[in-house]
């Protein structure tokens, strides 16, 4: 099959999948390749294995719940603490889903289909399939997305495996600067993708400014104690802030522009809107 | 440290029972109920803003964590060093018009330059 993007339209499921895997060079791609190198960084650093590196990869597929595991392992939090924080973390996929699912089944999808396809509900994957899925037929919706996602995640899977070799033989100083290229990530696309929302900017300023605080109080439940003081604390002071917000601009997310669907894909958290 | 961490048990099953339980089924049971209740509950519903500025501010703590007292090679390195780079990507992202990828590119050179010149 001709890889261009004026072929026809493919006449099968199978069609329809690689379509979709070759949406997989694109810029959200390549940045998210980049997120899970440090991330591989981040798993040797804080001495979790290859394969249960490879493991979180495949089988969480959400960058802020991964880090919140990695972080725990290396805080030597206990599991019900961390299955805590996770849940906290992971809470918006719910939504995320709900919102996808209309759009991506067709009449004859299996239920089957929809709860294994939405593992890969996250940020770009749902970035993409909320934007492509509408324009194409709805037979061809779900093997299409499985083509993006699946590639996207087995790719990520030898990235992070192959950062986490690269840590263990760089020098110590290079190794350093891959480790800290996580929360660099992290704490400038999480600020970007928080930019129409007051609320979500203040969560972030109050989490890492308690976050050493809650750490000296309770040093096994610091996670979970800097999310609920720091989120809600952010939920009642922005929303005395409505007014402002009210005056942003509406949505990035919708017919906008290009280069703000990329910047939204920067992270694994939809706060964009 | 104590309760069930990862490290708790010297057993080979210890740390994938852990990862099962609080990477997949913790984060994938949403995933799960997002099928299950499809299209009932929009994004912009109170519940789900006050979760998701909980999530973020969780998330928060951990990138403090990981600048504050990091793994690995990282931790051997100054704190005045770790959040000068974070400083200087910020600031590289706010004068490129909000880049993220300028910034990290900007934060972690300032991070190579700074430990070149020992700081």
């Amino acid at each position: 099959m001709p890889a261009d993007s004026v072929s026809p339209p493919p006449t099968s499921a199978f069609g329809w999948f690689l379509a979709g895997q070759r949406q997989f060079v694109s810029l959200p791609a390549v940045i998210l390749i980049a997120a899970f190198t440090g991330f591989g960084g981040l798993a040797h650093a804080s001495g979790v294995g290859l394969a249960e590196t490879v493991f979180l990869v495949a089988f969480v597929w959400a960058l802020p719940s991964m880090i919140v595991v990695v972080g725990a392992i290396q805080a030597g939090a206990p599991l019900l603490a961390t299955m805590f924080a996770v849940a906290l973390s992971a809470a918006r996929l719910m939504p995320m889903t709900m919102a996808l699912i209309p759009i991506l089944r067709a009449e004859k999808t299996p239920k089957w289909a929809l709860y294994a396809l939405s593992h890969f509900v996250a940020i770009t994957a749902w970035v993409f399939g909320m934007t492509k899925l509408p324009d194409l037929p709805r037979e061809g919706r779900a093997p299409y997305f499985a083509g993006f996602a699946v590639t996207l995640t087995v790719f990520n899977m030898g990235v992070a495996a192959a950062a986490w070799l690269a840590a263990a033989k760089l020098p110590p100083l290079a190794a350093a600067g891959l480790v800290l290229l996580m929360p660099l990530y992290f704490a400038l696309s999480l600020w970007n993708a928080a930019r129409t929302s007051p609320t979500e900017r203040l969560a972030l300023i109050f989490g890492m400014a308690i976050a050493p605080a809650m750490h000296a109080l309770a040093p096994n439940l610091d996670l979970l104690l800097t999310g609920l003081v720091g989120g809600l604390a952010a939920h009642v002071i922005g929303s005395r802030l409505k007014s402002v917000e009210a005056d942003l601009p509406p949505s990035t997310f919708g017919p906008a522009d290009p280069a703000a669907l990329v910047e939204v894909a920067l992270v694994e958290e939809e706060g964009a809107r | 440290m104590n309760g069930l961490s990862y490290h708790a048990f010297d057993v080979w099953w210890w740390p994938w029972v852990f990862l099962i339980l609080a990477g997949w089924a913790a984060n994938d049971a949403w995933r799960l109920l997002g099928v299950a209740f499809s299209g009932r509950l929009t994004e912009t519903s109170r519940l789900f803003t006050i979760v998701r500025s909980v999530a973020t501010a969780l998330v928060a703590g951990v990138i403090a964590q990981l600048v504050l007292q990091p793994g690995g090679d990282l931790a051997s390195t100054s704190l005045a060093l770790r959040l000068g780079s974070i400083a200087c990507g910020f600031a590289a992202y706010r004068l490129a018009g909000e880049s993220v990828s300028i910034g990290v590119a900007t934060g972690e050179a300032a991070f190579f330059a700074g430990a070149w010149a020992d700081l």
